[in-house]
């Protein structure tokens, strides 16, 4: 009969953690901060084609860094519990809280019970009705939850990344503005010997959860609008152009939602003036 | 249950996990309950240069009863696509919104939105699993409608596909309308509809053939002028889908039901 070397639970679980540590910072780093009209997520990401930053639901949008397989599986159980939830109920009864709760819940289970933990770190984050109201959730790979009020970072660097975010951020901030801070914080680190670099608009992936909105608020900014984001110059017209056609509302809970169907408000629309997508 | 790897389809998500959600899936007893539960009436759909037009009537009835005087049956499907629903009343809200759901849930996971085809399916797949309940009285069918991206010639992009109990979905040309009254609103379409019909004409017509239902089948409610309860008109354009307001769609129905004091067979 083979000899079982015995490890103590706290070297096993300091091994995972050390592994999944390594794994999370080697990656790129993201971004999540609120801003006047939204929240913003901005992940430095190669790829167009596979997303660090996606949408959950009407208000909630999700960032993860550290391996793609892990993440995405995560990403696809946060989608069909929040549509599961919101058929049985109604859509203003899925938060990001719930979410949270369920993410610590399965990478708390995860961590413990399998041979080798997830190397990720997720950002949950909900756009409420003014930048205080906004929850940023961040999940590490051992299941504990962090609320974040204004700004995370998470990946790479993140420490000094959010020590460079959290120097500058304010809730009142602009979008150009916003996406300004999170472009330096990102490329405050990583260059020769510690020192800045620059980033090229072509690797960013860029969204917002627009607070005016009804309905589904998540938004992508990407090509033209983002260039003319990051150059300052044009920021004005190219906020007015994420913001589209809509004039601003303020978001309206409550009576006037319709309860027949479960599409998102802003298909719904039973308001006068242009609706749809 | 929720991080297995699985599909993009919310309605195999929900056969795994929650299969008492889908209305196909439940048991019934046997016989014919046709007379338990209200039931959804006309539906009318049109092509016009710009997309499509799709209306429903505001009535459901039970045997000889009016069940309810305002439901809405036409609603957006998606950003770019409208579903009317007719038959059992409680069955078909709740495929309508297990098929938006489903739209949704597709694009979410999978970043990018289904074919115009490709909605028509799979709403044809979740008819045909609702089959047991249709033999049995409780029958559903959808009007699917919706404006395709991906069509070359624009004046072809408005599309509207048809369901029977068994599925489909059959593709129709120029305008369809499904529910107890649809015989004499396709009537009414068939001397009426014109290829390239501008949306307000679309849309007028729209509600003079859901008034000429209403002429001839006591399950459809026509115009309600005096409690202000007015046909639901939606469009499903190149700029998505949109619902005309109360004060559109009144201006219209005031101004058909005053057409018809003149020459009442319109």
């Amino acid at each position: 009969m083979a000899m079982q070397f015995y490890a103590s639970p706290e070297q096993i679980m300091r091994d995972r953690s050390e592994l999944a540590r390594k794994g999370i910072a080697r990656g790129r780093s993201a971004v999540v901060l609120s801003y006047e009209g939204g929240v913003l997520f901005v992940a430095e990401n190669l790829s167009s084609a596979l997303h660090k930053v996606s949408e959950i639901y009407d208000r909630i949008g999700f960032a993860a860094v550290g391996r793609y397989n892990e993440f995405e599986n995560l990403r696809r159980a946060g989608v069909r519990m929040a549509d599961l939830n919101g058929l049985s109920y109604d859509r203003r009864d899925v938060t990001g809280r719930a979410l949270a709760n369920a993410y610590a819940q399965t990478l708390g289970a995860i961590f413990t019970e399998q041979s080798k933990p997830f190397e990720v770190e997720i950002c949950v984050a909900e756009v409420g009705a003014t930048p205080e109201a906004d929850e940023i959730y961040r999940l590490t790979y051992d299941g504990s939850v962090n609320d974040e009020p204004g700004c995370m970072a998470m990946g790479g660097q993140a420490d000094a990344i959010a020590g460079a975010l959290r120097a500058n951020h304010r809730g009142d901030m602009s979008l150009a503005d916003a996406v300004k801070l999170a472009l330096s914080a990102l490329s405050s680190v990583g260059g020769e010997g510690g020192a800045a670099r620059t980033i090229a608009a072509n690797q960013l992936e860029v969204a917002i959860l627009d607070r005016r909105r009804k309905g589904r608020t998540f938004r992508r900014i990407t090509g033209a609008a983002l260039t003319a984001l990051l150059d300052g110059e044009a920021a004005a017209k190219a906020e007015e152009a994420t913001a589209r056609d809509e004039t601003p509302k303020t978001p309206e809970p409550g009576p006037r939602k319709p309860t027949a169907s479960a599409a998102s408000a802003d298909l719904e629309d039973k308001d006068p003036g242009p609706a749809g997508a | 249950m929720f991080t297995n790897a699985g599909t993009s389809s919310f309605t195999q998500f929900l056969s795994k996990v929650a299969p008492e959600l889908l209305p196909g899936r439940r048991p019934l007893p046997p016989g014919l309950a046709a007379d338990i539960a209200p039931h959804a009436t006309t539906i009318v759909a049109i092509v016009s240069e710009a997309g499509v037009v799709m209306a429903g009537d505001r009535r459901a009835t039970m045997g000889n009863l009016i069940a309810s005087r305002d439901i809405e049956k036409v609603h957006p499907a998606d950003a770019y696509s409208l579903i009317g629903i007719a038959g059992t009343a409680g069955i078909g809200m709740e495929l309508m919104r297990l098929f938006q759901v489903e739209l949704e849930h597709y694009e979410k996971i999978e970043g990018a939105v289904l074919s115009l085809d490709g909605k028509a399916n799979r709403l044809a797949s979740m008819i045909r699993g609702n089959l047991g309940a249709a033999m049995q009285g409780l029958a559903v069918i959808p009007l699917f409608a919706g404006f395709d991206l991906a069509a070359t010639d624009p004046a072809r992009a408005g599309r509207i596909f048809s369901f029977d109990v068994t599925g489909g979905p059959y593709e129709e040309t120029g305008y369809d309308a499904i529910g107890s009254g649809s015989l004499f609103a396709r009537a009414a379409l068939k001397k009426r509809f014109r290829p390239g019909l501008s949306t307000p004409d679309a849309v007028r017509l729209a509600v003079e053939a859901l008034y000429d239902a209403a002429d001839d089948d006591t399950a459809t409610g026509g115009p309600d002028l005096s409690r202000k309860i007015y046909p639901v008109v939606m469009t499903a354009t190149a700029e998505g889908t949109h619902r005309l307001t109360e004060s559109e769609t009144a201006a219209v129905a005031e101004a058909v039901v005053a057409g018809r004091m003149e020459n009442p067979g319109g």
